[in-house]
């Protein structure tokens, strides 16, 4: 798949799967198009269009069926809304600004969805969302506003917020990138836990390498909207084969 | 003819300037309704509503606002009363007018507020699918009026204090009253313009105060 936005192509030619259950890890210099990926896979933006789909691709497959396309009259056009509704339920986000709604308490942030998308009962709910929380390590704040949390809270329920929804696939953006160094762990740690605990699959865009090899069962490293090499976390980290790699992973490390 | 100012002539306009005040504080409430829903109505169509209605809501809005509100209810008084419905009040169709006008105001209010809610709430709220009523129901109006309340407030007192403009089409408001008595007794304007004056400020001044409390709370709020 491509994707340009006006002159500038952040994605190229870029083609990759990923299996379910499996946890990648995407690193790379900033601009070489990792976050795109994410917001492609969570409709925040359109794959560029190709002419013709079948042969040129360009097109975002989930769970063996088309996902940036859908299918109508035998051929594949961009997704509508509606299909896109559909087909993004399967997956959740978490963002480096963390995005909670400030004008909800954290529980309702954690029950919203759950009630309006899921059709849940509002007890089932608040049952969720409390387990949830717990899991994160905030039974104690539901009552309380975003804003009087820490960024390291926030964040933590923007986690529960999106696994309330229980997706098959988790997006993570850079989610310790806008932290106090102080409060990075709580987050990572609570993200190990995620990943110990279910099977959900999950694309990871981070600038923690600590984390990247403890969790992920493949590191990708893009460049210019590339993927320049990706293998096990091992191998990439001790072992990285292309220049372009040493050369970012000692810039990151030494940090 | 009397010239200067005379508390009698004060004591037997007061009723009829009375009367003019109440009949503004019901435009008001009337205009001040149209206000506040079709200004949030043209807000949100103007951002979210299909292509062929935009463009011209907001070309409609725009002209709204860039001409005078006499203008606009000569015009409005005068296409009604003989192409439409001779007997339509002079007060349901100026403050129609009047709400409408400042509509054209409140929805660039509303808009600023829509404006300066961060990209992320949106993004948010695709991320966890919810449905577009709730995404504005629940997240982008409620965010909206805690930062567009002060302002159309405000707008509401700008208009409360520009009733007087539908005298022209006979609305009896408190400058029509004046003049009505003064017609009839030769004397009484200065009276009944000051006392309007009056009426104006003592009603203006404690709301205008209130909503400066109301934006210094909002500010220090949690959400």
């Amino acid at each position: 798949m491509d994707k340009s936005f006006g002159d500038l192509k952040v994605l190229d030619e870029l083609s990759f799967r990923v299996d379910p259950g499996e946890r990648v890890t995407l690193i790379g210099p900033s601009g070489s198009g990792k976050t795109t990926i994410l917001r492609l896979l969570m409709t925040l933006e359109t794959v560029t269009p190709k002419a013709d789909p079948e042969a040129d691709g360009g097109v975002v497959w989930v769970e063996g069926r088309p996902y940036s396309h859908m299918e109508k009259k035998g051929r594949l056009v961009p997704a509508n809304e509606k299909w896109l509704r559909q087909r993004r339920s399967r997956v959740g986000m978490v963002f480096q600004q963390f995005n909670l709604f400030p004008n909800m308490k954290v529980l309702r942030n954690v029950t919203e969805a759950q009630v309006h998308v899921a059709g849940r009962s509002k007890e089932e709910a608040e049952a969720k969302a409390l387990s949830l929380l717990d899991l994160v390590g905030l039974a104690d704040k539901t009552g309380e506003y975003p804003s009087r949390l820490s960024g390291g809270q926030q964040q933590r329920v923007a986690i529960a917020r999106a696994l309330a929804m229980d997706p098959d696939i988790l997006l993570l953006d850079e989610v310790t990138s806008a932290l106090d160094p102080e409060l990075v762990a709580d987050v990572l740690a609570v993200l190990r836990d995620v990943a110990a605990t279910t099977s959900i699959t999950m694309l990871c865009v981070t600038h923690e390498m600590g984390f990247a090899r403890d969790v992920s069962d493949r590191v990708m490293m893009f460049d210019s909207g590339r993927i320049v090499e990706q293998g096990p976390p091992e191998a990439m980290f001790s072992e990285p084969q292309e220049a372009r790699t040493q050369d970012f992973l000692r810039a990151v490390l030494a940090e | 003819m009397q010239t200067g100012w005379s508390n009698e002539t004060l004591r037997e306009i007061f009723p009829a300037i009375w009367d003019g005040f109440i009949v503004v504080l019901q435009v008001t409430l009337v205009a001040g309704i149209i206000a506040i829903v079709v200004g949030l109505l043209v807000a949100i169509g103007e951002r979210n509503g299909p292509a062929w209605l935009r463009r011209p809501l907001s070309l409609v809005f725009q002209f709204i606002r860039n001409t005078p509100l006499l203008v606009q209810v000569l015009i409005v008084w005068t296409a009604t009363s003989l192409y439409i419905n001779p007997d339509w009040s002079a007060f349901a169709v100026g403050s129609t007018v009047l709400g409408l006008h400042y509509a054209s105001y409140t929805s660039e209010s509303y808009r600023a507020g829509i404006d300066a809610i961060p990209k992320g709430q949106w993004e948010a709220a695709t991320a966890l699918n919810l449905p577009s009523h709730r995404v504005w129901g629940a997240i982008v109006l409620p965010q909206m009026a805690r930062r567009s309340a002060a302002a159309v407030g405000n707008w509401i007192i700008a208009m409360f204090k520009e009733v007087p403009t539908l005298f022209i089409i006979g609305v009896m408001e408190m400058i029509a009253e004046a003049r009505a008595f003064q017609g009839q007794h030769y004397t009484g304007a200065v009276e009944g313009y000051t006392l309007a004056g009056l009426l104006f400020l003592a009603a203006s001044y404690p709301v205008a105060v209130a909503m400066r409390r109301l934006e210094n709370r909002l500010a220090k709020s949690n959400f």
